[in-house]
């Protein structure tokens, strides 16, 4: 859910279409949008706080075979929500959940790994290397 | 006698279909894109986000370009729609020590764990305007270099272990934080309400708040402990799950500032903190709001009352620019009928000086 949640809109729809899968479904909730607070914690760590909105979208579908599945994600895209909560619902039969991991999920992480991997990358080339400087002594 | 009068409406709309069309310019100039706002103008969207207390980078860029890039009416837009929305609930609070790190310095600690990694920053620029950026020249390919993995453990977390730095508020307190977004506020407020509207005050009001703390109106020392910039994960618990539903990431901005303290009958001198907490790339707003934070706990830590920014309601009551602009700019709207009696007063109020002084005057002859 983590995965489906970030996955960019595009890739997931393209990853979804390759997948050749199109159950039967109606939905039992939304897809909605609607507000989450966001909690920080004081200095960190502390106590929490209400800190500001984020838009949230989801939604519930149930499969002709009453499977029923929930996503929720950031932002305000409908149909992402509503995909995610049928890749959800699928993913209760163990087959369908290990070919939606290998051939959609697991593309997606990688996807999202190696954005992260490169945004390391760039910020560790901004890293202060300290060299202290040797006082002329003659 | 009071005399309603109505009109306005052709002049209103037509002043709007000229706003509509001043806000395009020119038809030679390609229209502009939310997403190239979202990419090229991120810091805007960015403050957009934070005053407008709704993080949703696509609205925020739509706010702009409907704002025409007037970032307080931006701000009221954004405010605006978040007014529309149903809420579903309270995320769990966000581990900012777990974030995705893309800048963090520290000006207490040269050689802290995780070490000083820059990141985006327009620090050590020479704020020379560049004429290639005008002509539209790409810029070079960022440098890499393989991350060494060392934790980006917290300044707080080892200043703490020595007893030196005031331990954060325990969560056991108060478990459920105020919500000033639902309730009326009330003063005196509890530190994380006070949180909440210095997170959506604006950046200009904390900044100079924060400065008078440094010149001397309410001196206390800060120093910058550590500042991250960098993406947290979001999580929220609702009943459809036994688990709590993971929604994303943000980005977020946060500041812990370091504060000397002398001490008092409960406390030994240590160092004391003002934190800051603001959504997307906004460095100088948490730097505000960290000062603004500890400026605002003077009475808790018994300290002498002497400044502007150790007012809580000063402060808080006139952080929010949604707020001081409806105000402010109310009084363009027609008084037509106030001013009327006002003039009247003004009037009578001469007349009867006039003739004070007519007396006088006969008075004297």
């Amino acid at each position: 859910m983590a995965v489906l949640a970030r996955a960019e809109g595009k890739q997931l729809r393209e990853l979804w279409g390759g997948l050749g899968i199109d159950p039967a479904f109606e939905m039992v909730r939304g897809p909605e949008t609607g507000l989450a607070t966001v909690r920080g914690r004081i200095s960190g760590d502390g106590a929490p706080f209400n800190f500001g909105d984020v838009t949230v979208t989801r939604a519930s579908v149930r499969l002709q075979d009453g499977a029923v599945g929930h996503a929720y994600r950031l932002g305000r895209d409908q149909g992402a929500a509503r995909l995610c909560a049928v890749i959800d619902a699928l993913a209760d039969d163990a087959a369908m959940a290990a070919t939606i991991d290998s051939r959609l999920v697991e593309p997606l992480r990688e996807a999202l790994a190696a954005r992260d991997r490169q945004r390391q990358a760039e910020t560790a080339a901004t890293k202060v290397d300290f060299f202290t400087l040797v006082r002329g002594e003659d | 006698m009071y005399v309603a009068v109505k009109g306005g409406e052709t002049a209103i709309d037509n002043a709007h279909k000229l706003l509509a069309d001043r806000r395009r310019g020119n038809r030679d100039v390609a229209d502009l894109g939310l997403d190239q706002i979202m990419e090229q103008l991120s810091l805007a969207v960015d403050r957009v986000m934070s005053e407008g207390a709704l993080y949703d980078r696509e609205l925020a860029a739509l706010a702009i370009k409907q704002a025409r890039g007037d970032l307080i009416e931006a701000i009221f837009l954004a405010r605006a729609y978040r007014t529309t929305l149903p809420r579903f609930g309270y995320t769990q609070p966000v581990d900012t020590g777990r974030m995705q790190v893309e800048r963090r310095i520290s000006a207490c600690f040269k050689d802290l764990p995780g070490g000083q990694l820059l990141g985006p920053t327009f620090d050590y620029t020479h704020r020379l305007l560049d004429p290639a950026l005008a002509g539209g020249a790409a810029p070079e390919t960022p440098e890499v270099r393989d991350p060494d993995g060392a934790p980006m453990m917290r300044v707080s977390d080892f200043l703490g272990q020595e007893g030196l730095l005031e331990p954060a508020p325990d969560a056991a307190d108060k478990p459920v934080p105020d919500d000033i977004a639902r309730n009326p506020m009330s003063y005196p407020m509890d530190r994380d309400a006070r949180l909440q509207a210095l997170a959506r005050g604006d950046e200009g009001f904390l900044l100079s708040m924060g400065y008078s703390t440094q010149r001397g109106y309410a001196r206390s020392h800060p120093f910058a402990g550590e500042i991250r910039i960098g993406e947290v994960e979001l999580e929220i618990a609702v009943p459809e799950l036994d688990f709590a539903a993971p929604l994303g990431r943000i980005q977020v901005t946060e500041c812990q500032m370091v504060n000397q303290f002398q001490g008092s009958a409960k406390a030994p001198p240590q160092f004391t903190r003002g934190y800051g907490l603001v959504f997307g790339q906004a460095e100088r707003k948490s730097m505000a709001m960290a000062l603004v934070d500890r400026a605002l706990r003077a009475t808790e830590l018994g300290e002498d009352l002497t400044a502007p920014a150790q007012d809580e309601e000063f402060v808080i009551a006139h952080s929010d620019n949604v707020q001081a602009t409806g105000f402010v700019e109310h009084l363009k709207l027609p008084h037509y009928v106030d001013f009327q009696s006002e003039l009247n007063l003004v009037r009578r109020m001469r007349a009867e000086v006039e003739a004070r002084t007519e007396t006088h005057q006969e008075a004297a002859e």
